[in-house]
């Protein structure tokens, strides 16, 4: 067994319902998530990446299919006895008990001595900088304090693998980047293998080594933010993570030939008909005499440091530019205009669909 | 803006109505208790001779320490019965014949008591005679029955309105399911299952019907010795009482409040 990998899910399958009526929340999904990685499963709600993090949990078995914890099959043990613990997007934090006490709940569950529990409890509590909240009750946080108690409770029992779902849904906007940044610090000071659940492009692009875009009970792709956004094998992962603008093109002699009849160079694929995708920022907007293809500029809109430049093409596709707004936030572009496109080379990617 | 019901015309005078007719007897009861007289209809001043008097009648004495205690008893084990129910019937999601379980539990709320009242009479008979036991059994074994959805109501409450993330939770951390419902789940809950014991209390305090028709000779409970009173004579003994009865029960009732009273 590879020691580097954490978790491993092989062909796992959970259905919900009976019979006819059973709904595949996950239908084979296969995945490796390695030691001491943050990964990512981002998806849109009801793909099944909350499913997958409750059959990891244990809160749920799956249909089908196995877990492996550290290479040890771990599918059908209760989650009291998984070295994995949960951030839950409720928090969860007992109310009946202190903030001490809310983080001392795992390690004494798991026997710890009086002694060990203290201490490891001041540690923990230094960890997310609550240390004057110790003896409160949990009630009388606020929603970030909160958060930072089920980070605590969590981490204090030195869990194998953080399952995080959706933590930050619930802090306004400037929280949920401190939260970020934070969560990102936490998981490198203490090295545990971090899962995190959320439907938020940005926060996967931002916070994982590695993320798994899931959709419709299906791992779509598995890489690096940098691939995931590049080199997106399909066109649910392409649309899914940042904008980008989709072209059909043919295959041609001398490259792909887009519908709008001119030839351009993309890497090589099988099918005959595909779809070639670019993001915003990868357009180049050229005089309209030196660009590859001609379009027509249909909308601006202006983002402050970014200018959105909508277009189309001779055959009625639409396209998207993101230009940088120049200083004096004049572009010298205008509705109607005619124009001339490029494309960063490298930068087209064929989906085989 | 909409008017609410409170604004219909005689909106007042018909809630005042109601008002007095549920708090003016009590209210003439209480201060009739106080009566230095012996006349019940005649107001000679106050005084607390049928306090005094109540309280040295061993008879009194003994139907007050029996009520209390049969009380006492009936619902412990109406509330040990009822957590269980409750528990079962919330934390497992919705099963095939719930509401059927639900009808049954809360039966004794629905049937007539009269009709409890005969078929246990009948039901024990047979066990008297034939065992020979004339004990207070029977008494405790009936009001433990009847008091149970009285218990269950505050207590299936409570556990629906609690977060059942927090028991997944726990067992996220390592606690065992007995250590999950001892630590969260019990704790969580004690506010409802006090406040279940009280009411189960109160009801079986003040049962008349099914408790006349089961106890044996010399098992009279404070209700049933004042309808015997009252039979032969009414006496302002029962007035005083009444009074010391509702005052129990006020404060038994304050204390249920503070303990359902949703925390902010």
């Amino acid at each position: 067994m590879n020691q580097t990998i954490a978790i491993s899910a092989q062909n796992v399958i959970k259905a919900f319902g009976q019979g006819d009526h059973a709904v595949r929340a996950l239908d084979d999904v296969s995945l490796d998530i390695r030691k001491g990685e943050f990964f990512t499963l981002l998806g849109p709600s009801g793909c099944g990446k909350t499913t997958l993090l409750r059959l990891i949990a244990g809160f749920e078995m799956p249909s089908g299919g196995t877990i492996l914890l550290d290479g040890a099959d771990i599918t059908t043990l209760p989650p009291n006895k998984r070295p994995v613990n949960t951030v839950f997007q409720s928090y969860a934090l007992f109310p009946h008990l202190t903030v001490a006490q809310n983080v001392a709940f795992g390690l004494e569950m798991l026997g710890k001595s009086k002694s060990e529990v203290t201490a490891r409890v001041a540690e923990m509590l230094a960890l997310v900088k609550l240390e004057p909240l110790a003896h409160r009750k949990t009630s009388q946080l606020s929603g970030g304090q909160q958060q930072r108690v089920a980070l605590a409770r969590a981490l204090a029992p030195q869990p194998k693998v953080l399952l995080l779902d959706e933590p930050l849904s619930a802090l306004d906007l400037k929280l949920r980047k401190e939260m970020q940044i934070e969560l990102k610090r936490l998981q490198t000071e203490t090295g545990i293998t971090f899962v995190f659940v959320t439907h938020d492009q940005e926060e996967a692009l931002t916070m994982s080594d590695r993320i798994g875009v899931m959709s419709a009970g299906h791992l779509q792709q598995v890489g690096s933010p940098k691939e995931i956004y590049t080199r997106p094998k399909n066109r649910f992962v392409a649309s899914f993570i940042g904008e980008t603008n989709f072209l059909g093109a043919t295959r041609d002699p001398m490259g792909y030939r887009l519908d709008c009849g001119i030839v351009v160079q993309a890497p090589a694929a099988q099918a005959d008909r595909v779809t070639l995708t670019i993001r915003p920022e990868q357009l180049r907007l050229v005089p309209e005499a030196e660009g590859d293809i001609p379009a027509k500029i249909t909308n601006l809109v202006y983002f402050g440091t970014d200018t959105h430049c909508h277009m189309s093409l001779p055959d009625g596709t639409e396209v998207t530019a993101r230009l940088q707004s120049p200083s004096d936030g004049e572009s010298g572009l205008q509705i109607g205009q005619g124009i001339g496109l490029r494309f960063v080379p490298g930068a087209l990617q064929v989906l085989e669909e | 803006m909409a008017k609410d019901v409170t604004h219909l015309p005689g909106f007042t005078t018909i809630s005042m109505t109601v008002f007095a007719a549920l708090y003016l007897p009590i209210v003439i009861l209480v201060v009739y208790s106080f009566n230095s007289g012996e006349d019940l209809a005649h107001w000679e001043g106050i005084g607390l001779q049928w306090f005094t008097k109540a309280w040295a009648n061993d008879q009194v004495k003994d139907a007050t320490i029996r009520s209390l205690w049969l009380a006492a008893v009936a619902a412990v084990i109406s509330t040990a019965v009822a957590t269980m129910a409750a528990l079962g019937t919330t934390r497992r999601g919705r099963f095939k014949g719930q509401t059927f379980i639900y009808v049954m539990i809360n039966q004794p709320l629905m049937v007539p008591e009269i009709v409890t009242a005969v078929a246990l009479l009948i039901f024990f008979a047979w066990f008297k005679v034939n065992l020979g036991y004339q004990g207070m059994g029977y008494l405790v074994l009936a009001h433990s029955a009847f008091c149970i959805p009285f218990a269950y109501l505050p207590i299936r409450a409570r556990l629906e309105s609690m977060d059942l993330t927090l028991e997944t939770a726990a067992a996220d951390l390592y606690a065992t399911p007995w250590a999950t419902f001892r630590r969260v789940t019990l704790p969580l809950l004690l506010p409802g299952i006090l406040a279940g014991m009280m009411l189960a209390f109160v009801t079986s305090l003040d049962d008349v019907v099914i408790t006349v028709f089961v106890k044996s000779a010399g098992q009279d409970t404070l209700p049933t010795y004042m309808l015997g009173q009252i039979r032969r004579q009414v006496s302002t003994e029962v007035y005083a009482i009444s009074t010391m009865l509702l005052g129990l029960t006020v404060v038994l009732l304050v204390v249920f409040m503070a303990l359902t009273r949703k925390k902010d």
